[in-house]
């Protein structure tokens, strides 16, 4: 029997990992191989997000997609949840958290934060073919930087990103990852056996439900509470850079023409302070699929919100004035 | 496009068959597209034992109700239905698929979107038939649906199409849409639908649920108290609660003093939270940004108290008080209780 869900599965990069597939008898989940030592990698998706609370009009461009360098970019917040949870489940079992972003150039920083609170690997996935990329577009591009990792038994993400707040990028990620998904989850209570046992919420409550790993959770801000960045890491990993920072620090110079470049990506890499960085054509990513080719949905129009005056009273704060307003609130029956 | 469209689907979700009142204010909606399209409204409801709630789902405005009846669809798990929806589309090619925005709903279009490559509109707020220039191909798609929804940061309201084949997909907050009085007797069709699911679609077990009834009901709320961020602190909220009370009213809060902490999601109103339609809005250091504003504009009556002259949320109010809510709350207070 072809379980559809191994497809996504372990590639045979990690030598400790027994690859957990699964085989069904009479609806239960049977592991032909148990897992000997629980070491789990987590693969978190991360988002720069520009802080809406902030937006001025002239962040928009006239295609209605968003000019994120005129605003100012924070950590996705429910990201930071994800991450946390990640780390935690470091702690518990062992393996590794890889933290992964799609965006322009500037995005590392969230990579390098992600650093300073613990994460051991960062991928910048990064092309301008990426542009104006929808959910479905953006969940692809995700997938393809999945599948090239390849040994990852959990991916992890925010519920929803500030910016949109569509709530629609997990769930795309794992069905293109043909994994199970665990949308709102607020805590891992326990991985055993290649399955993770899940508290997530419901509208008006909540579940534990048990999905066989790999799978992928979306974390809701009351997870956990994220951890500050380290000062030791954040004095260790604020070096940390991609290549396009490299290239940027040694403006002028490239690969080709200077050994100097790859002598000191070599030492980046040696003391784990280098960013991959991960083109379309790096992660095998059709060229059909990403940015704005691949985005069935289309902004038809963008309006500028205008404000209904109605009728409208000005009420003085002074005893007068809200007594008069009580006065006329009571008599319009509004509290009958 | 081809010469026929498909119809109207609304994915109806239920719970131990209780059905979200979301789903019948889609189904209101939906019949409305439908009728502009001059095509049928169809709901899909699948759960355990649920052919019962048929009936209903014809009388508000199902011309045919697809039923999958089976254990293993209830609880609500998402590679289930998944596979259901993508199973029935491939068989019935939908025009819209109008899905409820809540957690089921949140969990099952997005998946169900990926697989069938369809584009997915979250959390729109209006939802009209045009037709659609694209640009790129330079072709007119005729009576295509127009997805409405505040974007980014709520300074715009963005009109998104579907430019790719159908589906069309969006999900809907409850309470956007109005919901229509039920059409007593009206009859309709049932198709039952096949239950092909394998092993690999239910590895996901759900093993306790819990669901407790809430007690704070907004969406029925003739009197509503909300605080913003203004309010300052989760102390300071309690005046906030304290004045609810003091004039029978539930109690609301915008998106920020949420995520301040300083009280739980449910009470959140607007775009991502929930819509409501007072007698009475009382709008304590809401700066009203558009989210906001969707969901409580339609409040017969709105005083905003804020201590910035230029919120906006002054511009949807019909009594301002340009000041501070710790003084102006408990004025008011007390001046209701001297005419009460």
């Amino acid at each position: 029997m072809v379980n559809r869900y191994s497809r996504a599965c372990h590639s045979s990069t990690d030598f400790l990992q027994i690859p957990t597939r699964f085989f069904f008898a009479a609806g239960e989940i049977i592991t032909k191989h148990r897992r000997k030592i629980v070491s789990l990698t987590s693969l978190v998706f991360v988002k720069q997000v520009p802080d809406t609370k902030n937006v001025t009009g002239d962040a928009m461009r006239p295609d209605g997609t968003v000019n994120r360098g005129a605003l100012a970019a924070i950590f996705n917040p429910e990201d930071l949840n994800a991450l946390e949870l990640a780390l935690d489940l470091r702690e518990r079992y062992g393996g590794r958290v890889v933290v992964c972003t799609m965006g322009p150039p500037a995005a590392a920083a969230v990579l390098r934060h992600s650093l300073y609170m613990g994460a051991d690997e960062a991928i910048l996935l990064t092309d301008r073919s990426f542009a104006g990329a929808d959910t479905l577009a953006t969940s692809y591009a995700l997938s393809c930087a999945a599948r090239k990792l390849g040994d990852y038994d959990l991916v992890l993400c925010g519920r929803q990103a500030i910016d949109g707040d569509t709530a629609q990028v997990g769930p795309q990620v794992a069905e293109k990852l043909e994994i199970p998904q665990v949308t709102y989850a607020e805590k891992v209570i326990e991985i055993k056996d290649g399955i993770a046992t899940v508290r997530n919420l419901i509208d008006g409550g909540h579940e534990i439900v048990k999905t066989p790993l790999p799978a992928l959770l979306t974390a809701v801000s009351s997870a956990n509470e994220p951890r500050p960045a380290g000062a030791r890491r954040l004095m260790r990993y604020k070096k940390a850079m991609t290549r396009t920072e490299l290239l940027a620090k040694h403006a002028g110079k490239t690969y080709e023409d200077s050994n100097e470049l790859a002598v000191e990506e070599e030492k980046l890499r040696e003391r784990g302070l280098w960013i991959h960085e991960w083109s379309a054509a790096d992660v095998g990513a059709d060229p059909q699929r990403i940015g704005f080719a691949g985005s069935p949905t289309k902004v038809k129009k963008i309006e500028n919100v205008v404000l209904a005056a109605g009728q409208f009273k000005d009420i003085p704060l002074t005893e007068e004035g809200i007594d008069a307003l009580a006065k006329e609130l009571i008599e319009d029956n509004v509290f009958v | 496009m081809s010469e026929k469209i498909g119809n109207v689907w609304i994915f109806i979700e239920q719970d131990g068959g209780e059905i979200a009142d979301v789903s019948l204010e889609l189904l209101s909606k939906g019949r409305q597209l439908a009728g502009e399209l001059g095509v049928k409204t169809e709901a899909v409801l699948f759960g355990a034992k649920v052919g019962a709630l048929a009936a209903i789902l014809h009388e508000y405005g199902a011309d045919n109700v697809f039923i999958g009846e089976d254990d293993r669809l209830e609880p609500f798990s998402a590679l289930p239905y998944t596979k259901m929806i993508v199973d029935l589309v491939g068989a019935h090619r939908p025009n819209i698929i109008l899905f409820g925005a809540t957690q089921v709903g949140r969990s099952l279009a997005p998946r169900v979107a990926s697989q069938l490559a369809a584009g997915l509109t979250a959390d729109c707020t209006a939802l009209e038939i045009d037709d659609y220039e694209d640009k790129a191909s330079k072709t007119v798609m005729k009576n295509r649906l127009m997805q409405i929804r505040p974007a980014f940061g709520g300074n715009i309201i963005a009109t998104i199409a579907n430019s790719w084949a159908d589906p069309q997909m969006v999900t809907v907050r409850e309470g956007v849409m109005p919901l229509s009085e039920p059409q007593k007797g009206r009859t309709g069709e049932v198709t039952k639908v096949a239950v092909n699911l394998s092993a690999e679609d239910t590895v996901v077990k759900v093993i306790e649920r819990v669901k407790a009834e809430s007690d704070v009901n907004l969406k029925g709320a003739r009197i509503i108290v909300a605080g913003g961020y203004g309010v300052g602190s989760k102390e300071d909220f309690d005046l906030i609660k304290k004045f609810a009370d003091a004039i029978g009213g539930e109690v609301a809060a915008s998106r920020a003093a949420v995520d301040a902490g300083w009280i739980d999601h449910e009470h959140q109103v607007g775009q991502t939270g929930v819509t409501v339609r007072p007698k009475l809005y009382i709008a304590c250091g809401i700066s009203g940004s558009v989210q906001h504003r969707a969901g409580m504009s339609d409040s017969a009556k709105i005083i905003a108290i804020n201590t910035d002259p230029d919120a906006p949320i002054f511009s949807i109010a019909h009594y301002g008080i340009v000041g501070d809510l710790k003084e102006a709350i408990p004025m008011l207070m007390k001046a209701l209780k001297a005419h009460a």
